[in-house]
């Protein structure tokens, strides 16, 4: 333990302490804009670039960027000096004067971390005239790049390298002229980017952002002859309120409904419907997989990787193209609950597939991109029209004047509302195969589930292993969230060295509830883990726990699919992969 | 920023399929014999993306400069997203994406020849050529760089075509200079 | 050395070898075997003899002869006149410019005699292509016994005692660094030379490279030995092709002779050395830059501490040091630490190396004693000012530094003299400027310099330079007001505070101590559009001549914004406040009344007191 004296405030600290953090010890407050830091899941970026952070230290030359500079026994420290402020302020003018005043204009604003820095300063002028660096925009499926509002703080690049090892982003170019973009300047689309959307949501400013489809859902919504239905996510009601200023970890399940509703919402359905049938139909494979393996059947592939999560799908789309048959077949939740409404809900309310739209909402970037992939549309109209994350649902709710702390809790629509507590923890690490586990131990044994919580497969470790037993079969389960650890399991299996049989895959660091198009976290993982907490509550809440007893599901098999695996299940419910190879494809710009 | 990509010239104009020892795919614009060339250097490197830089001056050393192909292929090789590759390359500024003439002048904008004027000689150089810094002649004789001191200060300003050295050159001078070179260039031809 | 009677050597440095001295060489060298005097006569290429402004230069051992500018057709005259019948080529011989005689050998130039090569004391007497030759000069000697008869701690000791700083910039003590990195304990460390230079329009360590390479390969195995380090690095420019082709010849033949390798000198000693190449960024002779571009990453600096000797290259413990800093080491073994230590000033021991250059009338490389004036440097070394313009400036520490002035001529030259006088060392480079030179354009020239080659990684540098550098350029254009210069002196002091590494933070330093220095210069510049040594083109008027003025009125009709008034016949006046600057009356004076100037006359204005305002 070493001491220190911070604003006068003596603080007892660990060694290696940061001085930001020991300064946080002390209750002083020092202004960030770089840094950013998920502690629990050893996610930092520590550049030490905007200088933002600087403080004065006794005896030291020059101020000392406190994100990065460690604490010493007996520093003294003064966090606001005159020293101190000035250069603050005048490195923030700096940076604003290499920045667009887009703020009326921005999808950041009122998010922005650059903007918030504005304010809390009190910046007034910005004496600071001169060039402005200027880039091309680009617009993704899923993500807008105008990185004329980047500010070099590297996070989405560290995201992007480091935490999923997609390598999409780098720093390029030198000095005023620097700046994070793929190859070559070129478009995203072009780039072996997932969509996994971490690099949005960390961003401080509004260079990285959702491509934000409300307008075409509002389009929808006001032609009269169009049926517009919405499904959504388990993970957007554990986060959505935090945009209505409720605490994380809040669930808003009623008042959602009641919004949806009340945006004109013709059928508000769940996700977590089709999260149920995705486990009917993702187990089944899984148990059929599973069989063959142990009877000895030489073309069966082990592991089963879970497939719901598109930047998942997408990264070993790009990077292992060799192991295309190793995922399962089965469609994510969101294009299973398109197919199922454009084709069984349609015929049942008797409207055509082309006037209904399906409407999602999710805390995901990457769906805005799935629901386009031409192997989910039938003859060109997709199953899923428009996905929308829980940050574009937040402010179309706002936009619509509706006071979302006061709407009384509303339900699910029927048929495809009804789900289970098995559904709802899909949004959590570790949630699919859990959901996955309770259903197929009982189709596989035959016998009641005691113990429906696998408390042995939660948590936020990035990768985590466990040996689920089926009866005197032990099952040897893996979990890794992110796809920088996805990549460490995928490798085993290429090099044919996986001890599992089951591995679940999320692209997103704590599965869903951590998307890319959830509120923004501003680096607090303790907002993570409220979020995960509020899931496996709403489990618990539930009457059903395993997706095989959804009465909906049941129902849905026997009205119109027969058991899963069927023919027709497999038409609409499964897909198959293909490779994208990293192909530098040049397409020059005017 | 408008984007700066290079064009390949006819003779990459190939499409090949290469399997990387990851498995991996990948089809660049490139011949197979530049291929091989480029993983006979990355061979030489073992591969090793702490020599990338290394490996990058002796593709430009073999090609003349870097175009995305080459670099695709360097990432690849090396195991290193192709961005990071670009992003090395646009750091440094010996590295460069545009061939250069076949006629390189570099003139020497370092202090010593800066305060003995060499800030007109460039503008005189621009100006004859009608290109900018950086720049290529369309029909790909001359280019223009800037150098910081070749070590030749004593003869300041100093101006380099190729790897001649001219000393002490005036702006009058210029003319002369690119006139020895065009002239050779019109005999050969 | 040994057998020959006569010796001519033949610089190769880059400055001569720019000016054919190869040729030189070869005509030299043909000449002597057609002469039959191969057995007597050794011709030897060398490294730079520091006297470039010159080159290319011959000297002749043992009388010290020093020919200047010798062509290669001179090589006949040379070997017929001075070797076979004694008589020196007068007309080849040094001049000197103050008493217009020629010198007879270098010992009586001014050039040499106020020198002191320690660093430098091979260059331009062997044949750095040759080892034999660097080991007749003691070469590997050091190490040898160090090796042999010293424990690590005990050759770390000495180097602590002779005070010796690094010649990087910062001037850190040496011995100090390298004890810190020993004490640092690892499986793997690293010695790693910065021979980056990027200093524009300095040539110091090149010119060691070029040489007297094997100096810097001892060195760095001795500090192997004490760090405990099997693997040395040089971090050196692409740009300099003739250093890496020697470096790579030296390091071969240290090889194949046992000096480099597996257990040197018998003992269980083993150190290798090899190259990496910078591929031009200024910002990589930062040293934590430096390790990055090794690692094959863009050369961007990271937060200090920690330390390169706690966490360097690949993690581990490395110790950087500069070219001339090693280049000092074997002489400091063989010689002492007392005799080293008694070079110098109190603070700063030993000699220093600098690239003198700019308005000068010697520019070149020389070494000198710390603490020897800058006056002394200035005049009695380099020869004065060139062309007998007046003294202004002598910029020092390249981009880092600042300007000092009339003022500071007779401040000895040490590490902390130059920071007390708003300079640095830096790495050596100095350059001199006369009354023709603006110095709101110089610093504009560094600041220039800096927004090419700031990484970008921090805030400050990365906008802060681009904005000192546009307020600057708006400043030599005429469109500075006075709210320009608070700008230029809070943006500086702010990047100083809070930039992340030494570029970012020394960057302001040719602004604010112009600033300093010549504050009148920019108000000038700025309050009355004036550029006194008409450097800045946008601050040239075009001024009629009262004299020469025949009142023709032919450029009133030009003038495309009837700026020109007068009547005819007489002395016609431009309206300086509606002149476009087009030069079309220029070229239509058929008198020549015309011209550009560095001022226009202005109208005195009187106060009712009939004082000037
Ligand atoms: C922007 C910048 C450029 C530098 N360039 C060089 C250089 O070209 N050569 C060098 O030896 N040191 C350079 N340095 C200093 C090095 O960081 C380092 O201090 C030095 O190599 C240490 O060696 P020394 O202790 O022997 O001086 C530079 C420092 C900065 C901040
Ligand atoms: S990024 Fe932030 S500061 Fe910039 S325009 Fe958008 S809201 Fe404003
Ligand atoms: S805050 Fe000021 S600038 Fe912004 S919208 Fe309101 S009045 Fe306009
Ligand atoms: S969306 Fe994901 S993969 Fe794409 S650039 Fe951002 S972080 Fe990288
Ligand atoms: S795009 Fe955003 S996250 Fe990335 S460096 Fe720029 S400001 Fe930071
Ligand atoms: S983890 Fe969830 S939010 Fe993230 S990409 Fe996958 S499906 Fe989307
Ligand atoms: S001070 Fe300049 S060179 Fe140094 S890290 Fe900052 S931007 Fe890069
Ligand atoms: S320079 Fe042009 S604008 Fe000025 S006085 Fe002469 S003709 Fe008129
Ligand atoms: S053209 Fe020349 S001589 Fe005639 S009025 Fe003008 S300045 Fe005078
Ligand atoms: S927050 Fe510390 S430098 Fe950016
Ligand atoms: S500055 Fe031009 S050669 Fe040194
Ligand atoms: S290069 Fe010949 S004297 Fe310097």
């Amino acid at each position: 333990m070493i001491e220190l004296t911070i604003d006068k405030k003596k603080v007892r600290v660990e060694k290696g302490t940061t001085i930001l953090k020991a300064a946080r010890q002390a209750g002083v407050e020092i202004p960030t804009l770089c840094h950013y830091e998920l502690c629990d899941l050893g996610i930092e970026n520590k550049p030490g670039g905007c200088r933002i952070c600087v403080v004065e230290v006794e005896g030291r030359r020059n101020l000392a960027p406190s994100c990065i500079t460690e604490a010493q026994d007996g520093m003294v420290i003064h966090t606001h000096s005159m020293r101190v402020l000035n250069a603050r302020k005048t490195v923030l003018k700096l940076i604003i004067s290499d920045h667009p005043f887009d703020c009326l204009v921005c999808a950041k604003s009122g998010h922005c971390e650059l903007q918030n820095l504005a304010v809390q300063f009190g910046i007034r002028s910005q004496p600071y005239v001169g060039e402005q660096s200027k880039y091309r925009k680009d617009t993704s499926p899923s993500i807008i790049r105008d990185v004329d509002k980047c500010i070099m703080c590297r996070r989405c690049e560290m995201m992007c390298n480091e935490v999923q090892t997609v390598g999409a982003l780098a720093a390029v170019n030198r000095g005023f002229m620097s700046v994070v973009a793929p190859a070559f300047e070129m478009n995203l689309v072009d780039s072996p980017c997932t969509y996994c959307g971490q690099c949005v949501s960390a961003c401080p400013t509004g260079a990285l952002t959702e491509k934000d489809h409300t307008n075409e859902i509002i389009r929808a919504l006001s032609n009269p002859s169009k049926t517009v239905i919405v499904q959504t996510a388990p993970a957007v009601r554990a986060a959505l309120g935090e945009e209505f200023g409720m605490p994380a970890g809040t669930l808003v399940t009623g008042k959602m409904v009641s919004a949806l509703r009340e945006l004109g919402f013709d059928y508000v359905f769940d996700t977590d419907f089709s999260a149920d049938l995705t486990i009917m139909e993702e187990g089944t494979e899984l148990l059929q997989r599973v069989k063959g393996y142990l009877e000895g059947d030489p073309n069966v592939r082990l592991p089963i990787l879970t497939s719901c999560c598109p930047g998942w799908v997408n990264f070993f789309e790009h990077n292992y193209p060799d192991l295309l048959d190793v995922p399962s077949t089965a469609k994510s939740p969101q294009q299973m609950f398109g197919a199922i409404a454009k084709t069984y809900f349609a015929d049942k309310i008797g409207v055509k597939r082309s006037d209904l739209i399906v409407v999602s909402v999710m805390p995901c970037l990457g769906k805005k991109y799935e629901c386009q992939r031409d192997e989910f549309k039938v003859g060109g109209n997709p199953d899923v029209d428009y996905s929308i994350s829980t940050r574009e649902l937040a402010a179309f709710i706002k936009q619509a004047n509706i006071d979302f702390l006061e709407l009384p809790d509303g339900d699910f629509d029927d048929p495809l509302g009804e789900s289970t507590g098995a559904a709802v923890i899909f949004g959590n690490t570790g949630g699919v195969i859990e959901a996955a586990c309770r259903t197929a131990y009982e189709l596989y044994t035959g016998k009641k589930l005691e113990k429906v919580d696998f408390n042995e497969l939660r948590g936020l470790e990035g990768i985590r292993s466990a040996t689920v037993n089926f009866n005197g079969v032990e099952l040897n389960i893996g979990i890794a969230h992110g796809l920088g650890n996805a990549r460490k399991l995928l490798d085993e299996v290429r090099e044919g060295k996986s001890k599992f049989h089951a591995i679940e895959v999320m692209a997103c660091p704590g599965g869903c509830i951590g998307g890319g198009g959830q509120p923004f976290n501003h680096g607090d993982s303790g907002v993570l883990e409220k979020r995960a907490a509020a899931l496996y509550t709403a489990d618990q809440r539930k009457a059903i726990r395993k997706s095989h007893e959804n009465p909906s599901i049941i129902k849905l098999y026997e009205e119109f699919l027969g058991k899963p695996g069927s023919e027709l299940a497999h038409k609409l419910l499964h897909t198959e992969y293909f490779p994208k190879s990293n192909e530098v494809t040049i397409h020059l710009q005017g | 920023m408008s984007q700066k990509i290079t064009i390949s010239p006819e003779a990459f104009e190939y499409m090949e399929k290469v399997i990387g020892t990851d498995g991996v795919e990948v089809r660049v614009n490139l011949p197979k014999e530049i291929i091989e060339q480029i993983n006979e250097i990355c061979d030489s490197f073992d591969n090793d993306p702490g020599e990338l830089i290394n490996v990058l001056h002796e593709a430009q050393n073999r090609f003349g400069y870097l175009p995305a192909e080459v670099q695709d292929v360097v990432a690849h090789n090396l195991h290193i997203p192709v961005a990071q590759v670009y992003g090395v390359v646009t750091f440094y500024s010996y590295f460069s994406m545009i061939p250069k003439g076949e006629h390189p002048i570099s003139i020497c904008v370092g202090t010593a020849c800066y305060v003995r004027g060499a800030e007109r000689v460039l503008e005189e150089f621009t100006k004859e050529l009608g290109i900018k810094v950086g720049e290529t002649t369309p029909d790909g004789r001359f280019s223009i760089n800037c150098l910081r001191c070749v070590g030749a200060c004593g003869l300041a300003p100093v101006v380099l075509v190729g790897d001649k050295v001219y000393g002490r050159v005036s702006p009058d001078g210029v003319k002369e200079i690119i006139a020895e070179y065009k002239k050779s260039d019109g005999g050969s031809c | 050395m040994s057998h020959y009677k006569m010796h001519l050597l033949v610089c190769a440095g880059t400055g001569c070898h720019s000016s054919e001295s190869d040729l030189v060489y070869e005509m030299l060298h043909d000449e002597v075997e057609r002469k039959g005097l191969s057995d007597d006569v050794q011709v030897i290429r060398t490294g730079c003899f520091g006297f470039c402004e010159k080159g290319p230069i011959v000297k002749v051992l043992p009388d010290n002869t020093f020919y200047t500018e010798v062509k290669p057709d001179d090589a006949r005259e040379i070997i017929d006149e001075h070797v076979i019948k004694g008589r020196k080529v007068e007309r080849l011989l040094y001049l000197d410019p103050e008493t217009d005689e020629h010198v007879l050998d270098s010992k009586h130039m001014g050039f040499y005699k106020k020198q002191l090569r320690v660093a430098l004391r091979n260059c331009g007497t062997i044949d750095p292509e040759n080892i034999d030759e660097s080991i007749a000069r003691d070469a590997y000697m050091a190490l040898g016994k160090v090796i042999t008869e010293m424990t690590p701690q005990e050759t770390i000791d000495l180097i602590k005692r002779s005070g010796l700083r690094g010649r990087g910039g910062a001037g850190f003590p040496t011995g100090l660094k390298w004890e810190i990195t020993s004490k640092n304990q690892s499986d793997q460390k690293y010695v790693v030379c910065n021979a980056d230079e990027g200093d524009p329009g300095a040539f110091m360590d090149r010119s060691i490279l070029e040489g007297d390479p094997h100096s810097v390969l001892e060195a760095m195995a001795i500090c192997g030995y004490c760090i405990g380090a099997t693997e040395g690095l040089i971090y050196i420019r692409a740009e300099y092709p003739l250093a890496i082709r020697r470096l790579r010849i030296a390091i071969s033949q240290a090889q194949s002779y046992g000096l480099l390798g597996e257990n040197i000198f018998g003992s269980d000693f083993s150190f290798n050395i090899k190259l990496r190449y910078g591929a031009g960024a200024f910002v990589c002779g930062e040293e934590t830059a430096l390790i990055h571009s090794m690692e094959g990453r863009r050369g961007e600096p990271s937060n200090k501490p920690p330390f390169p000797a706690e966490k360097g290259y690949l993690g581990k413990p490395t110790c950087v040091n500069n070219v001339e800093t090693f280049a000092n080491i074997p002489v400091i073994v063989q010689k002492g630490a007392e005799w080293f230590a008694s070079i110098g000033t109190e603070k700063s021991k030993g000699t220093k190396v600098f690239a003198l250059a700019g308005k000068i009338n010697n520019v070149g490389l020389i070494e000198v004693p710390m603490g020897i004036t800058l006056r002394e440097i200035i005049y009695e070394i380099g020869g004065g000012v060139k062309g007998g313009k007046k003294f202004k400036a002598v910029q020092t520490g390249g981009p880092s530094g600042g300007c000092l002035t009339e003022k500071h001529l007779d401040t000895p030259i040490d590490y902390e003299s130059l920071m007390a006088a708003g300079s640095m060392m830096g790495s050596g480079g100095m350059i001199v400027l006369d009354e023709d030179d603006c110095m709101v354009s110089v610093a504009k020239f560094y600041l220039g310099f800096i927004v090419e080659e700031s990484c970008g990684r921090c805030a400050p540098c990365r906008i802060g330079s681009k904005r000192l550098h546009e307020t600057l350029n708006r400043i030599t254009e005429g469109k500075g007001e006075q709210e320009d210069i608070e700008i230029l002196k809070n943006l500086g002091t702010v990047m100083k505070d809070t930039a992340l590494c030494g570029l970012g933070q020394t960057a302001p330093n040719p602004v604010l101590s112009t600033l300093d220095n010549f504050m009148e210069e920019y108000l000038e510049h700025v309050n009355e559009k004036k550029c006194r040594s008409g450097q800045c083109r946008d601050l040239l008027y075009y001024v009629i001549s009262e004299e020469e003025c025949t009142g023709c009125m032919a450029c009133t009709r030009v003038c495309p914004t009837h700026a020109i008034s007068g009547e005819r016949r007489q002395p016609h006046v431009i309206n300086q406040e509606v002149c476009i600057k087009c030069g079309a009356c220029m070229e239509k004076c058929q008198f020549d009344a015309i011209s550009l100037q560095k001022d226009y006359p202005r109208e005195v204005q009187l106060t009712t007191n009939n004082e000037l305002v």
